[in-house]
């Protein structure tokens, strides 16, 4: 017995050891992946992709670093230059708010990247322009052309996702390249990033012939680095955290890979809305990534306030989530590829949608906020940019945050800055201006503005064309200059309360700006990129003013020369010219006496 | 009327000369003011280089000082010989490999008799104890060697083992028998263990590969990596079947306990960085084939090239850094496809299951252990055994450095280079190597910047590229004077600066502005207002020329 006892104790502690050794080998990365399917009120169809790497570990130690899901080359790009955040996205296209509705995560057409650097770098412009020039490696895309005269460093428009002690705007740098175009070359190293690359789990359905078939590519790296505390292992988002010494450096990295397409669904599917997975993608969903801990299509099947079901989800979901989502009510189907019962029936998924009736004219109410902006003027000396901020909130006034960054060969009178909102002038209640610097800086301009409810607001400011030098023109210098889009970022109140969700269990979708509280959500709003003529030259003018020049003075220096070396002498005329004999000949024929 | 016709003859006479001088004067203003500030406006500035030192460089005739001290323990030498001990002694071998290139080795033998410390520490038992506490007597530079001769019945090497190479840089050589010439046969053995701890021809010509060429082929398996400032060592693991294997290794202890050592012990040489990613779903780029006899999966060594292509789209270049990276790969079979093993050249499977590609890394393969009980619980958890798997990758970082090889003479005993799997005149080996390695390759670069320069007119050479040239010049200049005065360190670091000076200079990106600027370009802005301007000289030039002529050849009628 007593034997027996020691055997049981044994066997205990051993278990017990085992357990723990368990425990000590909880994998400190996850890789989570999810699919959002919304059907759009114009007829299209926004797919957006998500795959969030998070890692418990710590990049800044020195030494030597192991990467299990978190790919090493964003790795040791964030160790080497002590990068605190980072967020570069590329897109082809531009994403109509009016008719689209409000984007979960919206890029300006081109690529934009900010980054947040740590407060111990002493060379923050050597170091974003190292960085920017290897992710133009990474990510195949002319980053490299990124330099002083498209970054800025915005006071107030970037915040940090991430942690919260860096406030300090030095450490931020933002530059957006609106001419760059995106294509399979940028989407291919984008898939290496991720763990199960393209072979297995969501990722099977990025296919670079489908994705640039649509009306809106975007494809982001964002890597905000999130705080933990210590014992419950809970993200915390900024704004939660005001008072902790939290630095980057005792954080857990995260790795968000968003990819959003907008499908044409409509003119594809010859009039007809109805979609499934094998109709846009070409491919159906067998697995998810097995390294994943959660893999999960959801499908928006919002009635949208209407009474009766409009749609109709096959095969029939799991189960059903329900949000608010940016001041709207939603509804989604949601399929968990980590459920076996999900593949029981068939041997892989693919989800169909079919609209219960033809629906033509459904009225999307315009989003709270959305903008627009355009240039106007004429000829090719000033002009003037515009641009609209409209609210539609019945009753709810709020600040928007806008920011401007134009090229320095615009030069902007500030003098000429009007806010006008139901015409009357509206005075930003903060405004941050850096003039330009030609041929080093552009100019930036940050203003806080307050939206009256059901109001549009027209901000213009004036500007001139400047004169470039001849090697500045781009190869196509009369398509026109790019104007980065305007930025305009707000807390926008939420007509129907939203209720505060647990971080583990919400869409990852929701949770990039998660709301702080029930009563407002973050939405950041990029307008159009403006196309600029510049008054272009001949440029075959050099060649033309050198032949010219060189003409007159050869004529001046040919006279010049002949008047001093030649000797003049004037010539008795004896036999005469041509001319004369010939008019000899005629008279000797007339009988006249010759000349 | 005469009168006057000779007063306009004179004014015309007058006229001509005026004509003619300002003719002349305009030729002169032109070529001393005109051409002077044309050259002087469309000058490319080029500073000026040391092109003879860099020609002296390409012909480089090395000179390698080794300094050897033999040290005779008591009773090692017959007495005779023992009084008539020489201080030192030279020995010079010439090693003649190419028109441009020859090594100069140079033994400079130090005699002396053992101190009774050593002699002390020679009568110990044990040769480990006896090594390592030579090491503490003596001062040891990188380079020099020190041999100790113990008498020919001496306990301390066993029978048989006539040699015993220490850790260190130290070696113990049994005398041989006391025979008149005993002094000459110790030289000799003293030379091969000094060939052996420093250079041999072989090495030296592996490491001037890139300027001779080896004459055998297939030497090139041995190859090591190029020199270069720096080292990236990344461990990958290949699990090409996550949904079966869920693999598991320990590679932050293995870096810890295996690798860390013996990197710590190369810094001399190199910096390094290591890290270690896993991939998923990576593939070898061939099938391999079933084998039924011993139903396994075999991989033909002759397929082995085409493995190591579709697997390095995965890798991902470095992206933070320049330096060369060293790949080394642990490939966990598919399922389907295990066990896996490489097929060598006469059908039987290779014992280490891995192989190495010279200048890129190693790659090995790690089957998995069969199913113990019926598992079908997939994925199954694999441990991955590092202490298997860090033998090979250690034992091919040597080879990839070169290291490895090393012909010792018969009946020589090597001691057991402990945890950091290198010992000091291993190190020595290695750096006499890469010195010998980075001086040639400086002098490439410099002789093949001097040559560009040269050729292409149009080059701005600003001033410090100049300045990396000279400074790149100098030290390798002083590099080739320290390994001739036998100061391996120091001719190593000044090697190491001449490198990063010249490579500076050649990749410098001004070298690059004017460079396209064509010819044709040039003529077309120049022509529009050089042919009007010259061609008037050019012809009053002519008419003066053939006037003058002319009115000589009148004087010489006259006459």
């Amino acid at each position: 017995m007593g034997e027996m006892g020691m055997e049981l104790v044994k066997l205990l502690l051993l278990l017990g050891l085992a357990e723990a050794a368990v425990e000590a080998e909880v994998p400190r990365d996850s890789l989570q992946e999810e699919l959002l399917l919304s059907p759009l009120p114009s007829g299209d169809l926004s797919a957006t992709f998500q795959f969030r790497t998070r890692w418990d570990s710590d990049l800044q130690r020195e030494g030597v670093s192991h990467y299990r899901l978190f790919p090493k080359a964003l790795g040791q790009l964030i160790s080497k230059y002590s990068v605190c955040e980072l967020h570069l996205s590329l897109t082809q296209g531009f994403w109509r708010t009016r008719s689209w509705g409000q984007p979960s995560l919206q890029a300006p057409a081109g690529a934009e990247l900010w980054v947040w650097f740590q407060d111990s770098v002493s060379d923050v412009d050597k170091a974003w322009k190292d960085l920017s020039n290897i992710l133009s490696g990474i990510f195949c895309a002319s980053l490299n052309f990124i330099d002083s005269t498209n970054t800025v460093t915005p006071t107030a428009s970037f915040k940090p996702l991430g942690l919260a002690n860096v406030t300090d705007h030095r450490f931020l740098r933002y530059a957006a390249l609106p001419r760059e175009v995106v294509c399979t070359e940028n989407l291919t190293p984008w898939k290496k990033l991720l763990p199960c690359s393209s072979k297995a789990g969501l990722a099977v359905l990025l296919k670079a012939e489908r994705l640039f078939h649509s009306s809106y590519h975007s494809q982001a790296v964002h890597v905000p680095s999130w705080w933990f505390s210590q014992r419950s292992e809970k993200k915390y988002p900024q704004f939660i955290i005001f008072k902790t010494d939290a630095s980057c450096l005792s954080v857990s990295w995260e790795l968000r890979q968003t990819l959003t397409v907008v499908f044409d669904s409509f003119a594809s599917g010859h009039g007809k809305k109805d979609w499934s997975l094998f109709k846009i993608f070409s491919r159906t969903l067998t697995e998810a990534c097995p390294l994943s801990s959660q893999s999960k299509v959801y499908v928006d099947i919002s009635s949208r306030g209407q009474e009766k079901e409009l749609l109709d989800v096959s095969p029939a979901p799991l189960s059903i989530h329900e949000a608010v989502v940016q001041g709207d009510r939603r509804t989604y189907a949601v399929y968990d590829l980590l459920n076996p019962a999900l593949f029981n029936g068939s041997r892989s998924l693919n989800v169909q949608l079919k609209w219960k009736r033809p629906q033509d004219g459904l009225d999307l109410p315009a989003p709270v906020l959305h903008a627009q902006r355009y240039v106007s003027g004429y000829g090719l000396q000033t002009g003037e940019i515009s641009t609209l901020v409209y609210n539609t909130h019945p009753y709810r006034a709020f600040p928007v945050l806008l920011l401007e960054t134009v090229p320095w060969y615009l030069r902007l009178y500030i003098h000429t800055l009007s806010i006008i909102t139901k015409g009357k002038e509206n005075k930003p209640s903060y405004i941050h201006y850096q003039p330009a610097q030609d041929r080093r800086q552009p100019h930036l301009l940050e203003m806080l503005i307050q939206l009256p409810a059901n109001s549009v607001t027209k901000i213009t400011i004036q500007f001139e064309r400047a004169l470039l030098k001849w090697t500045e023109y781009t190869p196509d210098p009369n398509h026109g200059f790019y104007v980065s889009s305007s930025v305009l970022s707000s807390l926008v109140p939420s007509i129907i309360a939203m209720k505060e969700e647990e971080e583990d269990l919400s869409p990852l979708f929701t949770s990039l700006f998660p709301s702080s509280d029930g009563s407002s959500y973050f939405v950041r709003l990029y307008t159009e990129p403006l196309l600029v003529n510049l008054p272009t030259p001949d440029f075959s003018m050099p060649y033309n003013v050198i032949c010219l020049t060189c003409t007159v003075v050869a004529v001046c220096y040919g006279s010049f020369y002949n008047l001093l070396t030649r000797t003049f002498q004037i010539e008795e005329p004896n036999r005469g010219g041509l001319a004369k004999r010939l008019a000899n000949i005629i008279r000797k024929i007339r009988g006249v006496p010759p000349l | 009327m005469a009168g006057h016709a000779a007063a306009a003859a004179a004014m015309d006479a007058a006229e001509k000369t005026r004509g003619k001088y300002a003719a002349l004067s305009f030729a002169a203003i032109a070529v001393v003011l005109g051409l002077p500030l044309w050259w002087k406006t469309t000058e490319t500035y080029r500073a000026s280089l040391p092109y003879a030192e860099i020609a002296e460089l390409d012909t480089l005739r090395f000179q390698l000082t080794v300094p050897v001290s033999v040290v005779f323990a008591k009773g090692s030498l017959p007495a005779k010989q023992e009084r008539k001990l020489p201080s030192r002694k030279m020995q010079d071998v010439e090693i003649p490999l190419n028109p441009k290139t020859s090594v100069t080795s140079h033994y400079e033998m130090f005699y002396r008799r053992a101190t009774t410390q050593e002699e002390m520490i020679l009568a110990q038992k044990s040769l480990e104890e006896v090594d390592s506490s030579l090491r503490t007597t003596e001062e040891t530079s990188m380079g020099s060697i020190t041999v100790y001769v113990v008498p020919q019945n001496s306990l301390l090497l066993p029978q048989d083992v006539a040699v015993f190479v220490g850790k260190h840089r130290s070696a113990v050589l049994r005398s041989p028998l006391n025979a008149e010439d005993a002094l000459t046969k110790v030289d000799a053995h003293v030379q091969r263990v000094a060939h052996a701890m420093s250079f041999t021809p072989d090495s030296l010509a592996e490491a001037l590969a890139d300027r001779v060429l080896i004459g055998q082929p297939g030497a090139e398996w041995k190859r090591p990596v190029k020199s270069s400032l720096g080292y990236e060592i990344t461990f990958s693991l290949l699990n090409p079947d996550p949904r079966s294997h869920d693999v598991h290794w320990d590679i932050e202890g293995a870096i810890r306990r295996f690798v860390k050592p013996m990197l710590e012990k190369l810094s001399p040489v190199a910096e390094f960085s290591v890290d270690s990613q896993i991939l998923y779903y990576a593939a070898l780029g061939v099938t391999p084939r079933f084998d039924p006899a011993s139903s396994s999966y075999r991989l033909s060594v002759h397929s082995l090239p085409h493995v190591i292509n579709p697997v390095e789209a995965r890798l991902g270049s470095s992206a933070a850094s320049l330096y060369p990276v060293l790949n080394f790969l642990l490939y966990i079979p598919e399922d389907l496809h295990s066990p896996l093993y490489i097929q060598g050249k006469d059908g039987s499977a290779v014992p280490t299951n891995a192989f190495h590609s010279p200048r890129w890394g190693g790659i090995m393969i790690y089957n998995v252990g069969p199913d113990t009980a019926n598992e079908t619980s997939f994925p199954k958890r694999v441990d991955v055994n590092m202490v298997a798997v860090m033998e090979v990758f250690l034992a091919q970082l040597r080879l990839l450095f070169g290291v490895s090889q090393t012909p010792l003479p018969e009946g020589a005993l090597l001691a057991n280079p402990g945890n950091a799997g290198l010992c000091d005149w291993e190190l020595d080996r290695l750096l006499w190597a890469r010195t010998v390695e980075n001086v040639a390759t400086v002098s490439t670069t410099l002789t093949s910047l001097a040559q560009l320069l040269g050729k292409i007119g149009n080059i701005v050479i600003k001033d410090d590229v100049a300045s990396e040239v000279f400074h790149a010049v100098e030290s390798a200049q002083g590099a080739l004077q320290e390994l001739e005065a036998g100061q391996l360190e120091a001719a190593f670091l000044a090697s190491k600066a001449a490198v990063t000076s010249s490579e500076r200079a050649f990749f410098h990106p001004s070298l690059l502005h004017l460079l396209y600027f064509p010819d044709d370009q040039k003529f077309a802005i120049y022509i529009p207002l050089f042919l009007p301007m010259a061609v008037p000289i050019l012809l009053s030039m002519a008419k003066i020329l053939r006037e003058s002529r002319a009115a000589k050849k009148e004087a010489g009628k006259v006459d």
